[in-house]
């Protein structure tokens, strides 16, 4: 019982809490570049949340079974890269596959997603905060990806109705979408301290 | 003779990466370094300097292995040697700033993704002389330190009233306690970037 209050707490921290892109920075180039269009985002959204879920899994397991075992740390970044590069690598091609129609929709993020920092971002995070449970270590990857999905998302709907703002010419593009984002972030500020930090 | 040659479009390469191709405030790259580390300029510091080492190296790297490289497996191969040099960077960190290490946390190891390395490497060190691409690597280094220094002065003025730690403003000075947080980053960011865009409108 105990267990599940404690992965439950560490899900919620890093969706709403913690959130990797409104508190940690991670993602913003995809949070910037793709949150034009509600669909687009809810796509990219999933996409990371997959990678996320199955590359901070692949990266813990590496990490704790391997690399700590045989005192290998030092290659600790070549090998979550690594590990991160091919997870994407696989998911295109199993999505290429089996789900052309997915493929076709979401197939521009895919390759994208291996620069993505919200994904090493997590990854390296997960080890700082010295996640030593396999389950915590999923549910929290997973809970980042939930809660990229849902800040790209939140900035996907207001961007659909700034479009229709009469916005000053040297504000028009990133600069009003950063402010939007400060905005935001300051919005998530009030959930700060609900949880006790991870 | 080549040297004379030469010359000018060094000198443009260095330029563009400093100004006309900014990294940060014109091609919008490497977002994630620049909101997080600009609490104040120390940081912002430190973090330019292991770009610019990184930038450095792998683009000396990826240039001398240019002919080398086959198509598919190219972005591997930038890949692995950025995240070598990187890990170089931390190492070094972690063993003589130890402090600054723990405060950047693990926003030094992220340089392996920044978009800006990677991109360099792409398209110029992939293509370019060892010159040209050291040239370019130093300009655009430069570049990035340089607003992310800028962005961490604002921030750090308007959080503490200090820069490098040295008071400017009076002691009266109510701290804007929301510049050292997210939405203060995000905000200031933002608004410099649209600085940047009124200037060069103006200017052309």
């Amino acid at each position: 019982m105990n267990e599940i209050i404690v992965l439950l707490m560490g899900f919620l921290s890093i969706v709403i809490v913690n959130n990797l892109v409104l508190t940690k920075f991670l993602g913003i180039c995809p949070f910037l570049g793709v949150s034009g269009r509600l669909d687009m985002a809810l796509g990219m959204g999933l996409a990371v949340t997959f990678v996320l879920t199955l590359s901070g899994t692949l990266t813990w397991m590496i990490d704790h079974w391997i690399l700590m075992k045989i005192g290998l740390e030092v290659a600790r970044y070549i090998a979550f890269i690594l590990v991160i590069a091919s997870a994407v690598q696989l998911v295109e091609m199993y999505v290429k596959k089996f789900f052309p129609t997915l493929h076709e929709n979401f197939g521009i993020f895919l390759p994208l997603i291996t620069t993505n920092c919200a994904i090493l971002g997590l990854c390296l995070f997960i080890n700082l905060w010295g996640v030593d449970n396999l389950l915590e270590a999923v549910v929290l990857s997973f809970g980042g990806g939930v809660g990229f999905t849902m800040a790209i998302c939140l900035m996907a709907g207001i961007r659909e109705v700034l479009n229709l703002a009469d916005v000053p010419k040297c504000l028009q593009g990133a600069p009003i979408t950063l402010i939007t984002a400060g905005l935001l972030a300051l919005a998530f500020m009030g959930f700060a301290g609900m949880i006790k930090q991870v | 003779m080549v040297g004379k040659e030469t010359q000018p479009d060094l000198n443009r390469t260095f330029f563009t990466g400093l100004w006309k191709e900014n990294p940060v405030l014109r091609l919008l790259l490497g977002m994630c370094p620049t909101l997080a580390v600009t609490a104040a300029v120390r940081p912002a510091l430190t973090m330019g300097l292991c770009v610019i080492f990184v930038l450095l190296c792998s683009n000396i790297v990826v240039s001398l292995m240019r002919n080398l490289l086959k198509p598919h497996l190219r972005i591997l191969m930038f890949t692995l040697t950025i995240a070598t040099f990187v890990t170089i960077a931390d190492l070094f960190l972690k063993a003589f700033q130890p402090a600054m290490s723990e405060a950047l946390g693990p926003y030094v190891p992220l340089i392996i993704v920044n978009c800006i390395i990677i991109g360099r490497a792409e398209a110029c060190a992939s293509k370019n002389t060892l010159v040209v691409s050291i040239v370019d690597a130093l300009g655009m280094g430069l570049g990035f330190t340089l607003s992310l220094c800028v962005l961490a002065a604002v921030r750090e003025l308007l959080d503490a009233g200090t820069i490098f730690d040295i008071r400017i403003m009076p002691q009266a000075f109510v701290p804007w306690t929301v510049m050292a947080m997210p939405a203060g980053a995000f905000i200031t960011l933002g608004l410099l970037l649209a600085l940047v865009n009124l200037f060069t409108r103006r200017v052309s």
